[in-house]
């Protein structure tokens, strides 16, 4: 594996304030921010469920407002060179190092869903055997970090027509053997700069980077990048994700 | 008695929609900034900040952001317009500063018009380039693939979350400045809410600058 053991008490920290963050939302939090918002402010915001809804609605107009941007333009993200490669890349998921998933790649299949005429399942020896492109780009966490590494694999695009996808559809929906799962728009799945990654700094993708396979999208935040991806499916009704239904904003571009 | 209008109605309007807007985004920035501190061991107490998590931090800062930027580019764009910004914050001579800030300091700073002294005008103009210097790196920290000519200007992502968190520590300095200068000439207060002030007895000009 590309990374030593030492390395994961740093690499461990984000996850943990995290988690802890989300503990935090059961107990305390809403009254106590509200009301030190009130005080400030002197307006009064009484109903809880009031101030998240309109929270809500804006940040389902930021998703709008993203799509239209990132929906009419191809801007590349950056690239950068060996050099600027983090190491050890950091480890980051909604559990512990410790509780990585393992998946075997023997009896392993991508199941496809919805919108694809071609709904074939895949091995990864098929996947492989396709044409594979690798860039060396940042990968941004909602939590504010960043780390710069290597992925590659299959042009995604070219993978949705291979397979027959309705590309006029809205969503993609990704499905995680680690019960995780995530959502993206049909423009970001069709930019050029999106891959289905199956390696890692040239390396078969390690399992906590996400074997066997990792949608690596380096337009959009670390959590809409799903790993351990089981199923693939093209639908209209939108699918959320398991951030995006505690209140992260879907469209998180960068 | 004739009152002055010291405020027009746009300027009150964007004032206290912009401190609301800034305590929102200050606030929840302190939360999101917790998430993963750029400096070790700098960390915002939890009860001072806005949000019940990082998700909900993050959906306060993104939509006080729409609050925050509307009202500041009608701000800037009408006070340009109404040659507001030529008529009561420039000229500023390093001159004029140094002898109101000598005056400041023996407590006898004078403040016998409505128009605003050297010190204030350093500050209102600092605190306005300090704003746009917080909206531009936080579009380069939103956005940092979209906007790259805008991170040519304020550098990479990393770079542009310092300048961030920079843009805020001058913003929360003006506030401190600026609530202490309230406090001290108190009589500036209910102007700002109604727009209108007594005249001062001398009614020529006095120029600051
Ligand atoms: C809630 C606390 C605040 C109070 C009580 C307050 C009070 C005042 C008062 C009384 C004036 C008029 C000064 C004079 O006529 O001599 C003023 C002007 C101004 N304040 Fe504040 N302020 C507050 C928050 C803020 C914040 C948070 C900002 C920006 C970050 C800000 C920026 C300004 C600016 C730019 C002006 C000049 C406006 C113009 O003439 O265009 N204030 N403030």
């Amino acid at each position: 594996m590309l990374l030593k053991r030492h390395s994961s008490e740093k690499l461990f920290l984000p996850r943990t304030k995290q988690v802890l963050n989300i503990e935090r939302r059961f107990f305390m939090g809403k009254a106590l921010s509200l009301g030190a918002l009130s005080m400030l402010t002197g307006c009064n915001v009484a109903d809880d469920s009031q101030a998240q809804g309109v929270l809500d609605a804006m940040s389902r107009w930021n998703d709008k407002v993203q799509l239209a941007i990132f929906g009419t333009t191809t801007q590349l993200a950056p690239t950068y060179t060996e050099a600027d490669i983090k190491d050890p890349f950091p480890f980051n998921a909604y559990y512990g190092e410790d509780e990585v998933r393992i998946v075997k790649e023997e009896g392993y299949k991508l199941e496809l869903a919805g919108l694809i005429d071609k709904k074939d399942s895949w091995t990864l020896q098929n996947l492989r055997a396709l044409p594979q492109q690798s860039q060396i780009t940042r990968h941004i966490c909602v939590e504010g970090w960043s780390a710069i590494g290597k992925w590659g694999g299959v042009n995604f695009a070219d993978f949705l027509h291979m397979i027959g996808a309705d590309t006029k559809a809205k969503y993609v929906a990704f499905k995680c053997a680690d019960d995780y799962h995530t959502s993206i728009d049909m423009a970001t799945a069709l930019h050029p700069q999106t891959t289905l990654a199956l390696t890692f700094r040239d390396q078969p993708l390690p399992p906590k980077y996400g074997f066997p396979m990792k949608l690596r999208i380096p337009t959009k935040l670390g959590f809409k990048n799903p790993k351990h991806i089981m199923s693939i499916e093209v639908t209209n009704d939108y699918p959320g994700g398991y951030w995006e239904d505690q209140g992260y904003n879907w469209f998180s571009g960068t | 008695m004739k009152k002055d209008l010291v405020h027009p109605l746009y300027v009150r309007l964007f004032h206290w929609l912009n401190a609301a807007a800034i305590v929102m985004m200050v606030m929840s920035g302190w939360k999101i900034y917790n998430a993963s501190p750029i400096f070790e061991g700098i960390a915002f107490p939890e009860a001072l900040t806005l949000g019940d998590w990082l998700g909900g931090a993050l959906q306060w800062h993104f939509a006080a952001m729409w609050l925050f930027v509307v009202n500041l580019i009608v701000y800037l764009v009408t006070g340009i317009a109404t040659g507001h910004f030529r008529e009561k914050m420039f000229p500023v001579s390093p001159v004029a500063v140094i002898n109101d800030v000598g005056q400041a300091l023996r407590g006898k700073l004078a403040h016998d018009s409505h128009d605003y002294n050297a010190v204030q005008r350093v500050f209102y103009i600092g605190v306005i380039g300090a704003m746009l210097m917080t909206l531009i790196s936080g579009l380069v920290v939103w956005k940092s693939a979209q906007f790259q000519l805008l991170s040519w200007i304020v550098g990479s992502y990393d770079t542009a979350r310092i300048v961030h968190f920079a843009g805020m520590t001058l913003i929360c300095a003006f506030i401190v400045v600026h609530l202490a200068l309230v406090a001290i000439v108190p009589s500036t207060f209910i102007p700002m809410i109604t727009g209108w002030a007594k005249p001062f007895p001398k009614k020529e000009k006095n120029h600051v600058a």
